[in-house]
């Protein structure tokens, strides 16, 4: 019953996004200045329909019916409720069914937000968007339908997999497709602007909301997988390089390098070619990336059951992107000649823009590079945390620099550089630094200069914030997300630098002393829950310098739907500290393999984070003001 | 004409890494170690846990048959497989050649101390470069090879009791 619903309301929506491309066409030839009512309608019923398709969906699994094959593999009838509906999007179909609604929705809304842009720049963007949606939409329906019926009827369905049963990861997907779909719609703005010829100013502001909109939860989208990676996975860290989570970085930086761009050319009115650059690049790479983590080329620990024909499917669209993006730009491109003076805003843009494609390029190389290698000369190689680490830290603390000077300089040109202002916040950090380091009782030389480069943007932002409300000339957004991300650095520095690790077996009873810690040993408990049985440890962790214990219950799950055992971290937060610990059990043995370890300021690395793109949140509705 | 150059060049470059993907898809690679069955490894050079020495072939080429197991320390399974290689150490046939994986030496030489050392031979690779060579994706899994250096089969996990029989039916086959 709900298959039948689900594959109409699906098919409906195919006719529905070829009307609408056809009425658009039939609109562009009358010689009316506005769009005829008809679309509009036909694309609020096109979103109207996709949104109900998606909540049949979700009821298949909050009902558990089990005749559909996607409900069958991901779900259980025992399953809390709140995972039965997140399991709805957990999977390669439903996934992909939410990315059509991203992409549909941000297509109406595109339409009825831009009222005061031409008319045929607003169809063409809404023709080629309605091409992806018919790309995508048919791709679902043919290869990857989440409706697809199953015969006879299974009584239980699979299960969906115990680490994915978490709430960072419930809501990880829709934020990070309202980030990397959503770049969708100036992809189709980008290319609609070639078609139409209509650049400049006025084109930045058309899709400079948009951009914000879509980076502002890609980041957020990114940090919830981050913060699921650091409780689920088990191994204390918050960052792997693996292949999924660089391809959500990827359309990070080139919507990052956008952003800034963007202000260039509703400022200055320079840098089209390249913001039209930009925008395309940004959604050909989250295709890209959603082409290397569905089609199974790519090894990661998280990739869906993967099944080459869809990998053949999204390769053929992503190619055609790509063709027809080339061949439009080469087409209209047309070298402009502009002398930007090097002491100027315009400047300090573009090398943002410089080490933002440093970036990508790196994180690129380094997420396909095992792919070619294995093609060309049949050698399997993992590019892991070595290499970025290596590339990409020792510039961070440059591109720090700059980010903390170029907000500062003026457009067209600036007239003095604050030299002393600037020595003296250096001197500020190398100072703070210092001090950091005789806490902490360690060193290294490039955590120091990590450090200080953190301490400097962090220095310089807070000067701008007090500025702020003592000259109001400058910009929020811009001085919290700069801040912001000042902090990050300096966190993820410290928490790097000055963790601490330790890996050992332990009976029950029995304690073990470090040097400023004692962790004991004291229970073992049996549990039984839900959908699964834990055995629960308890350990007393001592901090002998003043005296404050704490106590972790980690925990070992065993999972009856699909049947796996998981090894829960027990994590106890605090503003200054976390401590963690994972307990695995040894065969044939009273021993139990205790990690225990306590990374400083952890919390704040998320903060930071949430800071970042309450900076774009901010922006966001700054413009929106301007507007109205 | 300079101009060309550079958009030829982009449209070479984009078909070539497009094509790389398309080849790549074809290529099984969901880490299919079963197709490693049937092969001969060749080229082998492990770093001796203790002596400063590389392991080759030459090491192992006289034994009727050798198992690698790769483990570590840290690795709940290989404890669970441990007895069986120390069962499998009486067996005249066969000899065992350890790679001790991403490990520190303390804790290696702990864990042997604690549960016995089943191995003839025992190398380290210690970044876990080396074990990628054979495969090897995960800890614990051995290789079983023959005299000719051929690989009979592949173990996947920590070495089970119906492995532990498998093995001595074939090299006292």
């Amino acid at each position: 019953m709900l298959s039948n619903t689900g594959n109409i309301l699906l098919l409906t929506n195919i006719f529905l996004g070829i009307f609408i491309i056809y009425f658009s066409f039939q609109n562009l030839k009358d010689n009316k200045a506005f769009i005829s009512k008809k679309i509009y309608q036909l694309c609020l019923l096109q979103s109207t329909i996709i949104i109900i398709s998606f909540l049949t969906l979700i009821i298949a699994f909050v009902i558990s019916d089990f005749s559909i094959v996607t409900v069958y593999q991901n779900s259980h009838s025992l399953k809390p409720f709140f995972y039965k509906v997140s399991g709805s999007w957990g999977n390669h179909e439903g996934s992909l069914l939410l990315w059509i609604i991203i992409l549909t929705i941000f297509s109406f809304f595109f339409l009825l937000y831009n009222k005061d842009h031409p008319k045929n720049y607003r169809i063409y963007t809404l023709i080629i968007q309605n091409i992806l949606i018919l790309g995508f939409l048919s791709f679902l329906f043919f290869n990857s339908n989440p409706f697809s019926l199953i015969l006879p009827i299974p009584k239980e369905g699979l299960g969906l997999n115990p680490i994915l049963q978490d709430p960072a990861l419930a809501i990880h997907p829709p934020l990070l497709y309202i980030g990397f779909v959503g770049a969708s719609i100036y992809f189709s703005a980008a290319m609609a602007s070639l078609l139409v010829d209509y650049s400049g100013k006025r084109f930045a502001q058309s899709i400079k909301n948009w951009v914000l909109f879509s980076w502002s939860f890609q980041t957020l989208g990114i940090l919830a997988g981050s913060i699921w990676a650091y409780y689920e996975l088990g191994w204390g860290g918050f960052w792997f390089w693996d292949p999924v989570e660089n391809a959500s970085l990827l359309p990070w930086f080139a919507m990052t390098a956008l952003l800034h761009s963007l202000i260039v050319l509703e400022k200055r009115n320079l840098l089209y070619f390249w913001v039209i650059i930009l925008c395309l690049l940004t959604f050909i790479l989250s295709v890209t990336g959603t082409f290397l983590v569905r089609s199974g080329i790519l090894n990661s620990v998280h990739t869906f059951a993967s099944d080459p024909t869809r990998g053949v499917y999204i390769l053929m669209f992503l190619s055609l992107m790509i063709f027809f993006s080339v061949m439009l730009l080469f087409n209209k491109f047309k070298s402009r000649n502009y002398v930007l003076n090097s002491n100027s805003k315009e400047t300090f843009i573009l090398i943002n823009n410089w080490f933002m494609i440093f970036y990508l390029i790196t994180v690129l190389l380094g997420t396909i590079y095992p792919i070619f290698t294995e093609v060309l000369t049949n050698h399997k190689v993992s590019v892991g945390p070595p290499f970025y680490n290596a590339v990409i830290i020792p510039i961070v603390g440059l591109f720090l620099f700059f980010m903390s000077t170029g907000p500062r300089v003026k457009w067209i040109k600036n007239n003095f550089y604050n030299l002393n202002l600037l020595l003296k916040i250096l001197l500020g950090s190398i100072l703070i630094n210092f001090f950091i380091t005789y806490v902490f009782d360690s060193y290294s030389l490039i955590s120091n200069f990590i450090i200080i480069s953190a301490l400097f943007l962090i220095i310089s932002s807070s000067i701008d914030l007090y500025q702020l409300f003592t000259i109001r000339k400058l910009n929020l957004s811009r001085v919290v997300s700069h801040l912001a991300f000042g902090f990050l650095i300096l966190f993820i520095g410290l928490n790097y630098n000055f963790s601490l690790e330790k890996d050992f077996n332990l009976k029950l009873g029995e304690q073990r002393i470090f040097k400023d810690y004692s962790l004991e040993f004291k229970d073992l408990q049996l549990q039984d829950f839900k959908n699964y049985k834990a055995v629960i440890g308890e350990f007393k962790i001592k901090n002998k310098t003043n005296n404050l214990e704490d106590t972790l219950y980690p925990e070992i799950r065993i999972y009856m739907k699909p049947s796996t055992i998981t090894y829960e971290a027990s994590i106890k937060t605090s503003l200054l500290k976390d401590y963690y610990i994972t307990m695995s059990n040894i065969d044939r043995s009273d021993y139990y393999n205790i990690k225990f370890q306590k990374k400083p300021f952890m919390i704040w690395i998320w903060i930071s984070v949430i800071f970042i793109s309450i900076g774009g949140f901010l922006s966001l509705f700054k413009n929106e003001k301007k507007n109205y | 004409m300079k101009k060309k150059i550079i958009k030829s060049f982009i449209v070479l470059l984009l078909i070539f890494i497009i094509g790389v993907f398309f080849i790549g898809l074809n290529n099984s690679t969901i880490y299919d170690t079963k197709s490693l069955v049937g092969q001969k490894l060749v080229n082998i050079e492990l770093d001796h846990f203790n002596k400063k020495k590389k392991i080759t072939e030459g090491d192992f080429n006289t034994n009727n048959f050798t198992l690698i197991n790769f483990w570590a320390s840290w690795c709940g399974p290989c404890r669970q497989e441990h007895p069986f290689l120390i069962k499998l150490k009486e067996e005249n046939n066969l000899k065992l050649l350890g790679v001790n994986f991403k490990d520190q030496k303390k804790n290696a030489l702990k864990f042997l101390n604690e549960f016995g050392n089943p191995y003839d031979v025992l190398a380290k690779d210690q970044l876990g470069k080396s074990s990628v060579n054979f495969g090897i994706y995960g800890i614990p899994e051995s290789i079983l090879l023959n005299k000719d250096l051929v690989v009979i089969k592949k173990f996947i996990g920590p070495i089970s009791l119906s492995d532990y029989g498998y093995i001595k039916d074939i090299i006292n086959k």
